[in-house]
């Protein structure tokens, strides 16, 4: 469905550094795109929290980043692996305020709200894969009144 | 595949043709609506476009992909037959009429090349010279109906774009006090924009106060309600206060069925009242002069 | 609108500036988890050992471009603890994007004090003289 017109780029996710590093990547990936700036920064949020999912609850893993192309239209899929245990209860998980970790139990919950599509795939004792996807809106972004 | 039976051969020949007749075709195009219009400035920039299609139209017979869209030759001249099918539209022009003057351009051509074989008594060539060319045009319009489509999106998206900008503006109303009028129906989209103007303009603004009239808005569902939240809470983490005015009776009864907690948030009946709490809050009094004060000598 | 293109991954220690009984902390770029906590602690050291007692903590924003609900978490837990300790803690320059982000994320930080700028922050306690909130302005008339 989704044809990819550049190769996927692979990201490890194994520390705060990584974190970064990851989100710096996707700011860039982004940006290229001609995604606008909330959408950039919803979506770099969105894999920050993603990210550091992997890597508190999964034990690490890694990161795949592709640019979908449809028709016109550009996108950006992300998808986070782990080898973590899985989680075990995933209404729960997607619950706000829910949390395992130290955060605010808005990782995965505030997440999906950040980008148009979201899947979970968990098997407990064999990890997670999250993929998310954004397509940039066909809207610039709105223009400032600066002359 | 349904190849037509354009042999190598006659695409080649076609091609031969189409190069060696360029002149009069050119000439005989530049009369026709799609590159007269387009091509203002004087015939003759009418005369090269036709050129730089019949070029293009020459090196894809040589290649023999008649029937290809993404046949290399076409690349030359995507973005004039773009400009044009655009210009067209622009004009007003459907696809499908756009679709019809294009192949238009065949019957001139047709009439050359049935003029240079009067003579040849091989029937079978003049044939199928013209079923290539036939296949050719066809395949021409496509490549324009393409572009067209393309231009057509194109300007539909700038157009809801300005469309958008147009139905929200945001207004500076006093020093540190920006307001945004809204009218109409609020869609998610368009709330978007409200949102991402209103704050930009507190940011440039310096603005401590942001107002959002809702007395043009008719109704208001729970996903505008929502945004209406959201709008307050981003401007709220930012450092300035948001206040809702204009909220009509009806459209309060609604807030309150939808179960939506405007609690929190500070209402004010009309734009004026909004602005004269904003005022009041930084301290600034209005009032009239003193009448027995005025009047300078 | 102007997004820094670049910004400087520095792991290293947040800065924290004393202005009197003020404490100002400028966050910029790329923050990793570490130096956030970090900070935390640091913040909360600076209040319980300062000579003067603080009254107040102001973290500027305006160069920070995206906040998750880790960073959400750390900002919310300064506030908490410098609360705790008598000093209130004030927000300043939120980029538009950011705020828009963390409200979807459902993150609205109910309990923090906000401002538009590091000098809003301070006059809103109440120590810069030039712009009290009760002055009168002019430019009513």
């Amino acid at each position: 469905m989704h044809a990819p017109i550049t190769s996927t780029t692979r990201l490890p996710i194994g520390s705060d550094a990584d974190l970064a590093w990851v989100r710096q990547q996707v700011r860039q990936a982004a940006a290229d795109l001609g995604f606008n700036l909330v959408q950039q920064t919803k979506l770099v949020t969105a894999a920050s929290e993603l990210a550091r999912n992997a890597l508190v609850h999964g034990g690490g893993g890694h990161m795949e980043m592709t640019v979908l192309a449809e028709g016109a239209h550009r996108g950006l899929r992300l998808s986070f692996v782990d080898a973590g245990p899985g989680i075990r209860d995933v209404e729960l998980a997607m619950t706000d305020g829910y949390t395992t970790g130290g955060g605010l139990g808005m990782g995965l919950s505030g997440a999906k709200r950040l980008v148009k599509e979201f899947t979970l795939d968990t098997r407990p004792g064999q990890g997670t894969t999250v993929t998310i996807v954004d397509w940039v809106s066909g809207l610039p972004a709105p223009r400032t009144g600066a002359p | 595949m349904a190849d037509h039976d354009t042999a190598p051969g006659t695409a080649k020949e076609l091609g031969a043709f189409l190069e060696r007749r360029r002149e009069q075709i050119a000439q005989r195009w530049a009369d026709a609506a799609l590159f007269r219009t387009v091509f203002t400035v004087s015939r003759d920039e009418a005369v090269e476009a036709c050129k730089a299609v019949l070029d293009a139209l020459a090196d894809v017979s040589r290649s023999g992909r008649l029937e290809d869209v993404e046949a290399p030759g076409f690349g030359t001249v995507r973005d004039q037959l773009g400009r044009m099918a655009a210009a067209r539209a622009r004009a007003g022009f459907t696809p499908v009429q756009i679709a019809g003057e294009v192949a238009g351009l065949r019957e001139p051509v047709t009439a050359l090349l049935r003029a240079e074989f009067q003579d040849d008594a091989d029937d079978e060539r003049v044939t199928a010279c013209t079923q290539a060319l036939a296949v050719l045009t066809s395949t021409l319009r496509l490549v324009i109906m393409e572009t067209t489509v393309s231009a057509g999106e194109e300007l539909i998206a700038r157009q809801r774009q300005q469309l958008l900008e147009v139905a929200t503006p945001v207004i500076k109303l006093w020093d540190g006090v920006v307001a945004v009028p809204l009218i109409g129906t609020l869609d998610s989209a368009r709330s978007q924009v409200v949102m991402e103007s209103l704050l930009e303009a507190i940011v440039d603004q310096r603005a401590a106060y942001a107002i959002l009239d809702i007395t043009g808005v008719p109704t208001v569902d729970s996903l505008v309600a929502q945004h209406l939240m959201k709008t307050v809470a981003a401007a709220r983490l930012m450092g300035a206060e948001c206040i809702v005015s204009g909220i009509r009776p009806a459209i309060a009864q609604t807030i309150v069925q939808l179960g939506i907690d405007l609690g929190s948030i500070i209402t004010r009946a009309g734009l004026a009242d909004a602005l004269a709490y904003a005022l009041t809050q930084q301290g600034i009094v209005v009032s009239a002069r003193p009448v027995t004060e005025a009047g300078p000598r | 609108m102007t997004g820094l293109p670049a910004m400087h991954p520095g792991p290293g220690p947040v800065p924290v500036l004393a202005l009197g009984d003020v404490l100002l902390v400028t966050l910029q770029g790329e923050l990793h988890d570490g130096a956030a906590e970090q900070l935390q602690h640091d913040i909360s050291r600076r209040i319980a050992s300062s000579p003067v007692p603080v009254t107040g903590v102001v973290i500027d924003l305006s160069g920070v471009e995206i906040i998750d609900s880790f960073l959400g978490r750390v900002l919310a837990e300064i506030a908490a603890s410098a609360r705790l300790l008598a000093a209130r803690t004030i927000l300043a320059g939120m980029r538009p994007a950011v705020a828009i982000t963390l409200v979807e994320l459902g993150l609205t930080l109910p309990g923090l004090s906000t401002a538009l700028n590091v000098e809003k922050a301070l006059s809103l306690l109440g120590r810069a003289s030039s712009a009290a909130p009760t002055a009168h302005l002019e430019e009513g008339a």
